[in-house]
């Protein structure tokens, strides 16, 4: 018998299985295959393919959008690692045409530009796996219910300010203990207080924590960042403008996939964070136009 | 007494084997540092992840000498798709990392995402077992040491040699123990009465 006659159509299980194989890593954004090959070089476990990093959208202004296909084949050439490319929420034929490149990860991101300002895309309808961004419990296990097999902060991205990341893992966490400390006949008024399906809140109220993996993601930009967002709980780190907008890309990335392994190591994350030259300037909270957190809810 | 599994916990499903090990009633302590193998152990798991990754880390974190040695001096290893992938003398296309046990490897022999899959198969001496197949590895051929446990499709899919026990599906993921409980009784155990 092949091997396709063996598959069975549970593609959803064998997508979160994808995501918890990329636990206590580091996915980095890349524009070419050269900063691909940096990445992985680096200790990248997967890396995010776009055609701007995120400070540079944020720069640039105007609207942002999936990246040209032929740039992201050749991403996925350069490296054996997982690649990642993200659509804008709601472009459903952004999605497909992923798909159809035999892309690893979906990101469907608050930092495109959205193109549907109602519906996210219906993830359940694809065979690739998708990665959301959730503020709180609330947006997680909307996502989830649509299908996404994995959560990551929605921090704000490309301003190498990590307090957004920071609030939103909290929240997250804060939520998921207060469900678990709930009696069984209060989850049916808090599913319909945090607007999602009970049976998902059940599962979070059961086991301590969200049913798919969860990273940081948004203003990581120093392994001192990826610590904090690993002991506040992250599965793992997103890490974008941070490396490729600072002075040395390679040394920063070895430095913070480091520090994401060995978190609770006070030396350690001392001696990676020496000389690592300019981190990325940084925009504060406050000083930026568009939030894009609020993109998406 | 007890025996202590260190889980090499650089990136990847280390939790999930901490898991499937405690049910076993074994203990189990992650291996982070060079500083974590002074402890005494009976045995090491390479869980699954990126082997780039932890192949990177193990020389950046000053573990790859110490871990090679011990692994070469008969300290029972078990390791799952990326952990495989460590352990091979031969990697197609690829770096070899630990290269201790004498068997060629494909990466990402299946494809990417889209290729993963499960299905159920005959392990030698372990029987029936459900394989979670993610972005996997398969074993191309295995040198004299060493002996084939199961294949798919007619690929190798798991393997052993001496105290060492390879599968390119990830046991860590599903609920049976089978594979976890195989590696304690004729390797980890066995060789702890043997000593």
């Amino acid at each position: 018998m092949g091997i396709l006659a063996l598959m069975t159509n549970d593609r959803y299980e064998l997508n979160k299985n994808l995501a918890q194989m990329l636990k206590g890593g580091v996915i980095m954004d890349v524009t070419t295959p050269e900063q691909a090959e940096i990445a992985q070089d680096a200790g990248a476990c997967a890396v995010m393919a776009l055609e701007r990093i995120p400070a540079d959208i944020r720069a640039a202004g105007g609207v942002s959008r999936m990246s040209d296909p032929k740039m992201i084949r050749g991403i996925q050439k350069a490296v054996s690692i997982p690649v990642m490319a993200k659509v804008r929420i709601g472009h459903f034929v952004e999605a497909q045409v992923l798909q159809a490149l035999d892309i690893d990860y979906i990101d469907e991101s608050e930092v495109l530009t959205p193109a549907d300002d109602v519906y996210h895309i219906d993830k359940t309808q694809y065979s690739v796996p998708f990665v959301c961004g959730a503020k709180n419990l609330g947006e997680a296990l909307r996502r989830i219910a649509e299908g996404a097999s994995m959560i990551r902060t929605k921090g704000e991205p490309g301003t190498g300010d990590v307090v957004q990341a920071v609030r939103h893992m909290r929240e997250m966490n804060r939520q998921i203990r207060e469900v678990a400390g709930l009696r069984e006949d209060e989850l049916f008024e808090k599913a319909k207080q945090l607007e999602v399906p009970v049976d998902l809140l059940r599962s979070v109220h059961d086991n301590g924590r969200l049913p798919v993996v969860n990273f940081a993601a948004g203003g990581v930009a120093t392994p001192a960042d990826a610590s904090l967002m690993m002991q506040l709980g992250a599965e793992g780190v997103f890490v974008g403008s941070g490396i490729f907008k600072s002075g040395d890309p390679a040394q920063r990335a070895t430095a913070i996939v480091q520090a994401t392994t060995n978190y609770q190591d006070w030396d350690l994350v001392a001696r990676v964070s020496e000389g690592l030259g300019e981190a990325m300037v940084g925009i504060n909270e406050g000083e930026i136009a568009v939030l894009m957190a609020e993109r998406g809810k | 007494m007890t025996p202590l599994l260190g889980v090499l916990a650089l990136q990847g499903a280390f939790a999930e084997h901490e898991a499937m090990f405690g049910k076993l009633g074994a203990a189990t302590v992650e291996i982070r540092q060079s500083r974590d193998l002074d402890q005494q152990l009976d045995a090491i798991v390479l869980p699954g992840g990126e082997s780039t990754v932890q192949g990177k880390l193990l020389r950046d974190l000053g573990m790859f000498d110490r871990l090679r040695e011990l692994i070469a001096n008969g300290l029972p290893v078990f390791g799952t798709c990326a952990g495989l992938l460590l352990l091979a003398k031969h990697v197609e296309d690829g770096d070899t990392h630990l290269a201790v046990m004498d068997m060629t490897v494909k990466r990402n022999a299946y494809g990417r995402q889209l290729g993963s899959f499960f299905t159920r198969a005959e392990v030698k001496g372990v029987g029936d077992v459900p394989m979670t197949f993610i972005r996997a590895p398969y074993i191309e051929s295995v040198g004299e040491g060493a002996e084939v446990l199961a294949r798919v499709d007619g690929h190798i899919v798991a393997a052993q040699q001496n105290a060492m026990l390879v599968t390119s599906f990830h046991p860590e993921l599903n609920d049976d123990l089978s594979m976890h409980r195989y590696f304690l009784d004729t390797m980890v155990l066995r060789r702890r009465s043997g000593a």
